[in-house]
C-alpha cells in the first residue's frame, strides 16, 4: 500500500459537518471544444448522439425540478422550467441538425457555436441588465448537453457516499447530487454566499468552497477528509489524521449538545452586561435553524440572494411576500434587511467589464442609480414592517450624501404607500453598514444621521489593507487581526457610542470565538453571526466578566503584528475555554 | 394571416418566465407564429428566439399568425400580452 501523506487545503467552511470518504471529480466545464470533421456516412450517427444527449438532459432537469419542488421556494424553480423549454426548442435544435449535415462537424462544436451566437446577440443588443443575465442560463444548458454527449461523466453514474469535488457547481448540480446521498461538496470557486454554499446549507450537506486549486490536486482514487466547520480539506489523509478527525467529529457532536442548553439563555456576562447575539441569513429556509440555535433576531438578511437565484431583480410583490414571511416568522424578534448588495464578488454579468469590481458599481451605488429597483425594494420592506420588527440597512456606504439620498428614497417610498393607504411601520429604523474606510473615518457623523450601524468586517479589512481576498497571490495578506483593523474597529465603536448609538458587527470577525472577548471589551453591542456559531458566542459571553475582557484588549493594543495578536487570542481563548473547538 | 401590434407591459419585460409562458401557449396552436421587433424576426415557438428578442417594458412587437387556428392563437396570445404575463 502506498504511504499516505496529508495534503491540507484551506477554504471557506460553507456548510457544517465533517465527512471522510472517496472523492468524485465532477468536470462540468467545456471551454475547450474541439472542432472535429465527420464523414457523410456518420451524419445520422452524430445526430442520434445529439438527440440522445438532449433527451437525457431533459430527463435530468425534469428530475431535478421534481426534486427541487419539495425543497426550494417557487422562484428558485423557474430557471429549470425555462431550461426544459430550451431543450425542447425545435427551431433551435433543428438549426443545429442542419448545420451538422451541411458543415460535417461534430455535435459539440456546432452546439457550442450556435449557443455562442445567441449569447452574443443577448449581450450585444440588450441594454437591460436583467435580460442580459439570460445569456448565462443558456450556458448551463449547453454544459449539460455537452456532458451528456460525453457519457462517461454522467452525474447519475455517481455512487453514493462520495465527496463531490468540482471547480464550481451549478444550482442544478448541487440539488441533484444531494439526491444521491453524497457526503459533501468541495469546490475551487465560490464564497460563503455562493449558490453552492447556500443550497448545501439548506440541504444539510457539509461543504467547503473557495479551495482555489483542489481540482488540480486530486486523482480519482483520492480519499478526503472534509471539515465544513473549519473550512479544511485533507487529501490522502494519514491514519492519524483520519483518527484525529473522527475524534473531532465526536467532540463536535458532544460539544454541540452541551451548548444547546446554554444557548437558550440570554447572552449576559457574569457581571451583568447584556449583549445581543443574532444571525446572518440569506434564505428563509435558514430561519428554523437560526431559531434552534437560540438567536435573538436577524442582524443581517442578505436580500441579494433573491436576485442571484432569480437571475433578475424580483418584483415588489415577490419581495414583499418573501420579506413578510421572514418578518412574521421572527416576530417579535428584530430582522435587519440589507438592501441589495450586488456587484463586487456577487457580480452581475453586465459588470464583467469592470476592471476592479470591488471598487466599482456595487451596493448602494447601484440602488441610488436605479431608483425604480430601489423603490420597489423599499416599498416591499416597508409593507413587510407592519409587525414593527423590520429594520432597513444600506450596504457599501462611503459618503454621507449617499446616506441622505437613500433616506430620501425611504421617505418617497413611504409617501407612495401613504397615497395608496398601505400600512407600514412609521417608526421603522434605518441604518447602514460601515465597511468602507471612508465611512469608518466618518463613523461619528454617520451615527448621528442613522438609527443604527453595523460593521461589515470582511469588506472593511479588504479595503483597509488593500487586499483582494479572492486573489490567490495576495490573500495571505488578508489579516483580520492586523493592529490597523483592531484600531479601526475600536474607533468605529467609540465614535458610534459618543453619538449615543448602539453598534453591531456582522462580518466574519464577529463569528470567530477567539475575538469574542476582545469585542466585549471594545463595547460591541450586538454580534451578528452565522447561525451555527451562535451557541459558542453566547457561551463565551455568559462565562466572562467585562473586566477580564478588558485585560485581553489591553494586551492586544500593546501588540504590533497580526500574527502575535492572533496567537495570543488563540492561546487565551483555549486556556479559558479548553472544551472549545477552534478552527485552525 | 393575422398581424397584430402589442406592447410589452410587464415591468421586467420578456424575461425567462414570460418567455416560457409565451412559448408554452404558442406551442398549443398549429399555426405559424412569428414575432418582429425593430426589423428582427424570430419564431415565437422558440424560447431561445423569444429570449434573444430581449423585449423590455414599453417595446412594441408585431405578432404574425398564419395557419388554420390563427384567429384563436392571436386572441389568446394578445390577451397574454394585455395581462402583462400576469406580472402587473
Amino acid at each position: 500500500m502506498k504511504k499516505k501523506q496529508d495534503i491540507l487545503l484551506k477554504g471557506i467552511g460553507a456548510s457544517p459537518g465533517i465527512v471522510i470518504g472517496n472523492i468524485f471529480h465532477y468536470k462540468d466545464e467545456y471551454t475547450n471544444i474541439k472542432e472535429i470533421s465527420i464523414s457523410e456516412k456518420d451524419i445520422e450517427k452524430e445526430i442520434e448522439r445529439l438527440k440522445t444527449a438532449l433527451k437525457k438532459s431533459e430527463l435530468e432537469i425534469t428530475k431535478i425540478l421534481q426534486f427541487a419542488k419539495e425543497k426550494l421556494p417557487e422562484h428558485q424553480l423557474r430557471i429549470f422550467d425555462a431550461q426544459i423549454l430550451m431543450l425542447q426548442d425545435e427551431y433551435f435544435i433543428n438549426g443545429i441538425f442542419m448545420r451538422i449535415k451541411s458543415e460535417l462537424k461534430n455535435a459539440e462544436f456546432i452546439l457550442t457555436d450556435e449557443i455562442r451566437k445567441y449569447q452574443e446577440i443577448l449581450i450585444k443588443t440588450v441594454k437591460d441588465d436583467y435580460l442580459r443575465e439570460r445569456a448565462f442560463d443558456v450556458e448551463d444548458v449547453k454544459n449539460r448537453v455537452i456532458r451528456n454527449l460525453n457519457i462517461q461523466n454522467l452525474p447519475s453514474k455517481i455512487e453514493s457516499s462520495v465527496i463531490i469535488v468540482a471547480k464550481r457547481l451549478s444550482p442544478a448540480d448541487t440539488v441533484i447530487f444531494s439526491n444521491n446521498n453524497i457526503l459533501g461538496y468541495a469546490t475551487d470557486f465560490g464564497g460563503y454566499t455562493s449558490h453552492t454554499a447556500i443550497l448545501s446549507r439548506s440541504l444539510n450537506i457539509p461543504c467547503v468552497v473557495g479551495l482555489k486549486e483542489i481540482t488540480e490536486m486530486i486523482s480519482d482514487d483520492s480519499i478526503m477528509i472534509l471539515d465544513g466547520y473549519g473550512g479544511n480539506v485533507i487529501i490522502n489523509p494519514s491514519e492519524e489524521s483520519i483518527n484525529e478527525y473522527k475524534a473531532k467529529l465526536e467532540k463536535h457532536r458532544k460539544f454541540e449538545i452541551s451548548l444547546m442548553e446554554t444557548s437558550k439563555l440570554p447572552p449576559i456576562t457574569i457581571d451583568r452586561r447584556e449583549f445581543s447575539v443574532v444571525a446572518n441569513v440569506e434564505v428563509p429556509d435558514e430561519l428554523d435553524f437560526a431559531l434552534s440555535q437560540g438567536t435573538d433576531g436577524i442582524g443581517l438578511y442578505r436580500t441579494e440572494q433573491m436576485v442571484i437565484y432569480k437571475g433578475s431583480f424580483p418584483s415588489e410583490e415577490e419581495q414583499y411576500l418573501a420579506y413578510r414571511q421572514v418578518a412574521d416568522k421572527m416576530n417579535p424578534r428584530p430582522v435587519t434587511f440589507r438592501t441589495f448588495d450586488v456587484g463586487g464578488d456577487k457580480v452581475l454579468p453586465s459588470n464583467y467589464q469592470e476592471n476592479n469590481p470591488f471598487l466599482g458599481w456595487r451596493g448602494i451605488r447601484i440602488s441610488l442609480e436605479k431608483p425604480e429597483i430601489f423603490l420597489n425594494q423599499l416599498r416591499a420592506l416597508l409593507r413587510a414592517s407592519v409587525n414593527g420588527n423590520v429594520k432597513i440597512m444600506f450596504p457599501m456606504i462611503s459618503t454621507l450624501s449617499e446616506i441622505k439620498k437613500a433616506k430620501e428614497y425611504v421617505e418617497l417610498a413611504k409617501k407612495q404607500l401613504d397615497e395608496k393607504k398601505i400600512p407600514y411601520d412609521k417608526d421603522i429604523k434605518v441604518g447602514v453598514m460601515i465597511e468602507v474606510p471612508s465611512a469608518a473615518v466618518l463613523a461619528n457623523l454617520i451615527a448621528k444621521e442613522v438609527d443604527f450601524i453595523s460593521i461589515g468586517t470582511n469588506d472593511l479589512i479588504q479595503y483597509l489593507l488593500a487586499v483582494d481576498r479572492g486573489n490567490v497571490l495576495v490573500s495571505h495578506l488578508f489579516q483580520e487581526f492586523d493592529p490597523s483593523v483592531i484600531r479601526t474597529v475600536k474607533f468605529i465603536i467609540d465614535e458610534a457610542h459618543k453619538a449615543g448609538q448602539k453598534i453591531s458587527m456582522c462580518g466574519e470577525m464577529a463569528a470567530n470565538p477567539i475575538t469574542t472577548m476582545l469585542l466585549i471589551a471594545l463595547g460591541l453591542d450586538e454580534f451578528s453571526v452565522v447561525p451555527s456559531r451562535i451557541p459558542e458566542i453566547k457561551k463565551i459571553i455568559q462565562s466572562v466578566t467585562v473586566d477580564e475582557c478588558k485585560k485581553v484588549l489591553e494586551n492586544v493594543l500593546s501588540m504590533d503584528e497580526a500574527t502575535t495578536i492572533k496567537n495570543y487570542l488563540e492561546k487565551s481563548t483555549k486556556e479559558k475555554f479548553p472544551d472549545f473547538i477552534l478552527d485552525d | 394571416m393575422i398581424e397584430v401590434e402589442v406592447t410589452v407591459k410587464n415591468r421586467a419585460g420578456l424575461h425567462t418566465r414570460p418567455a416560457a409562458m409565451l412559448v408554452k401557449l404558442a406551442g398549443k396552436f398549429k399555426c405559424d407564429f412569428f414575432i418582429f421587433k425593430d426589423g428582427y424576426q424570430i419564431n415565437g415557438k422558440s424560447i431561445i428566439g423569444v429570449m434573444t428578442l430581449a423585449a423590455e417594458k414599453g417595446s412594441t412587437l408585431t405578432l404574425m399568425f398564419d395557419g388554420e387556428d390563427e384567429a384563436e392563437a392571436a386572441k389568446e396570445i394578445v390577451d397574454l400580452f394585455e395581462r402583462g404575463f400576469d406580472e402587473l
